[in-house]
């Protein structure tokens, strides 16, 4: 509109500087990140730290008489101003000082250093396979849209995607663990220490459970995605060229989906922060959702404010991370709005 | 000045009439659809279920009355649970509570979160950003992490467990709501209220909920299959209702050691909540295409959290 009014105004003008506009909105994801993750710690530190029924409470329990109360509560530092027991705290998590679990006076750092491995690659197979999966299914039932395999595809999903994990985890258990058949394990200990890859049969299980949970979510999103593209002008166009239908498929629709794929893969992530609590707990698996929910059960307020930290920091980055790839990937959202 | 008043008469006297009409005509085409009608029946069986099944448990939830894991019989109809108590009996009335806690927690996240939208988009500058950064942080937590959080504070108490899902409810809502009141916000009926003088608060009330019933009827849905979810799973980590109070999450998790002698004690409950979910999840799908149009919104409305495409713009 502009350069036909005045063509020759634009071409005097100075240039103007060249925008990054990918790395102004990283920084800027970034700083609200640190912002939001620093308000989450105060969150987490007031909620668990400064309401009444302190850690020192928790400890003693039933052994509590006001001056051994009192006498754990100087111990720990819980009579110091909130402000300063804070910044104590957050320094300490900096500097590798996690503190010292209530229950098991062990420090929180050897408490959950394995767990946070352990739960890694519970987290990183499961959205690998399910990624894999739940595009693979998407690309097929839009391709064969309104087909009976689509219909029967799209229901299954609908249903799954509304289980709970735990149902999904008694599912596998009740088939393929306790009552039909005896394939693998019903539950997934391994001694401590002990890499979860040293034995994979321990994995199957919690892994299928995530799968089955993220698929449906990742077919979803990709069927709507891949019919989007495939209803698309050059799409058209290279079908008529007389391209065959797999190579319009996998080079000229899959391509325009990419963007909306980063994005499920960032919410499968995301899904998986809090989803491995209730698999990790049904299998047993030793990693941190079950260190979470045996300390919230124990009270371990040490615990509880590292791990719960910890998820709240993965669930943030994730989140800028996929915003910022999925920008990447589609350059007409980069240019700012005229 | 009398014509004025007339205007106002005319806009909120049929207006409020003319919103629970559409309440039910969106209700009324989803459930004409066969989503619709199998989601409906399946929330009304397990419903019922639930809500007359304490009424009709043949034994108390919490006596001793066989062996534990005991075979079903005539007399125990889905056998012995981990105690040797009545499965069937704890099944019927093991129910109820968690509908109520869900359905309370969802109208209380809902009603939160669509005030926190509307305002977000009505009043905009300082009112958003606030509301959105506060947002941001409750949505820095995974759902049942949230839940856990607050649960560890004071213990498993059956109104912090409400309020936390609720808490954890309302950012998600709160984007929803502002991302579709942002655009009736400008409309001109929202001018021509604020022309004749009407107060802000009258306003959204009356001229911008109203155009949000499809969305906000989605988000019902949607946050109803979500609240079973957390709460279900909240009493199978035995964060619910404490024992021996009989609860269907909880069930299956004390009962799943003797899934081998007498799998009823897993499975009556399993199944129920599997349908449970399955049948809102079904109906909130059915909502969705009829007011949002075929396909259109469902598909992105029941990702999990955070839509991530919402923070670029």
């Amino acid at each position: 509109m502009t350069d036909m009014t005045a063509p020759g105004k634009i071409a005097a003008a100075p240039a103007p500087p060249r925008a990054h506009p990918l790395r102004d909105t990283l920084i800027k994801r970034l700083g609200f990140g640190v912002i939001t993750l620093f308000c989450v710690s105060i969150l987490v530190f007031a909620a668990t730290q400064l309401l009444p029924g302190n850690a020192a409470s928790a400890a003693l329990q039933n052994t509590a008489t006001p001056a051994r109360l009192h006498a754990l509560e100087v111990q720990m530092g819980l009579n110091r101003p909130a402000v300063s027991q804070y910044w104590s705290w957050l320094t300490g998590l900096f500097q590798g000082r996690l503190g010292t679990s209530i229950v098991s006076s062990t420090p929180v750092s050897t408490l959950v250093g394995g767990r946070i491995v352990n739960t890694a690659v519970l987290v990183l197979l499961a959205g690998f396979i399910g990624t894999v999966i739940g595009v693979a299914l998407g690309m097929l039932a839009a391709a064969r849209r309104d087909s009976v395999l689509d219909h029967v595809l799209s229901v299954t999903a609908l249903a799954v995607t509304a289980l709970p994990e735990f149902v999904v985890a008694m599912a596998l258990v009740i088939f393929f663990a306790a009552v039909i058949w005896h394939l693998f394990p019903a539950v997934s200990v391994f001694p401590p220490g002990a890499a979860p890859w040293s034995d994979p049969t321990l994995l199957v299980l919690p892994v299928a459970t995530l799968v089955i949970v993220i698929v449906p979510y990742t077919f979803r999103m990709m069927r709507a995605a891949m019919i989007d593209a495939l209803e698309s002008d050059y799409v058209e166009m290279a079908t008529l060229k007389g391209l065959s239908r797999r190579r319009v498929l996998i080079f000229h629709a899959l391509p325009n989906a990419i963007a909306p794929t980063i994005q499920v893969v960032g919410l499968n992530f995301l899904y998986l922060a809090g989803g491995v609590v209730v698999v990790e707990y049904v299998f047993n698996y030793p990693g941190l959702g079950q260190g979470l929910v045996n300390a919230v059960a124990d009270r371990d307020i040490p615990v509880i404010q590292f791990v719960v930290l910890l998820l709240a920091a993965f669930y943030v980055l994730v989140n800028i991370a996929t915003d910022m790839v999925s920008l990447a990937a589609s350059p007409r959202r980069r240019l700012p709005r005229s | 000045m009398a014509s004025t008043a007339a205007l106002e008469v005319l806009t909120t006297a049929g207006r409020r009439r003319a919103r629970r009409r559409e309440w039910l005509a969106v209700l009324g085409r989803a459930v004409r659809t066969t989503r619709g009608a199998v989601g409906l029946s399946i929330v009304g069986v397990v419903v019922l279920i639930a809500a007359i099944g304490p009424a009709l448990a043949p034994r108390p939830a919490d006596a001793f009355v066989t062996r534990p894991f005991d075979n079903p019989s005539l007399a125990f109809p889905l056998g012995g649970d981990v105690l040797g108590r009545d499965v069937l009996s704890r099944t019927l009335a093991g129910g109820w509570e968690l509908l109520l806690m869900a359905a309370v927690a969802t109208l209380l996240g809902v009603a939160a979160g669509a005030a926190l939208g509307v305002m977000a988009a009505y009043f905009g500058g300082f009112w958003d950003s606030l509301i959105m950064r506060v947002v941001d942080i409750v949505l820095a937590f995974p759902q049942l992490v949230f839940a856990l959080l607050l649960v560890s504070i004071l213990g498993p108490k059956i109104w912090l467990i409400v309020l936390a899902v609720a808490i954890s409810h309302a950012p998600q809502v709160a984007r929803v709501t502002r991302a579709a009141a942002l655009d009736i916000s400008e409309r001109d009926y929202v001018r021509a209220a604020q022309i004749i003088g009407m107060p802000a608060r009258k306003v959204m009330r009356r001229e911008v909920l109203p155009n949000l019933t499809s969305v906000l009827m989605v988000e019902l849905g949607l946050r109803l299959t979500y609240s079973i979810l957390v709460i279900a799973g909240l009493s199978f980590l035995g964060f619910g209702l404490q024992p021996p109070a009989p609860s269907w999450g909880y069930m299956i998790n004390e009962n799943r050691i003797g899934l081998v002698a007498n799998p009823w004690g897993v499975l009556a409950p399993t199944l129920l909540i599997a349908a449970l979910t399955i049948g809102t999840n079904t109906l909130t799908d059915a909502i969705a295409r009829a007011s949002l149009g075929v396909g259109r919104g469902a598909d992105d409305a029941l990702l999990p959290g955070i839509t991530a495409a919402g923070a670029v713009t």
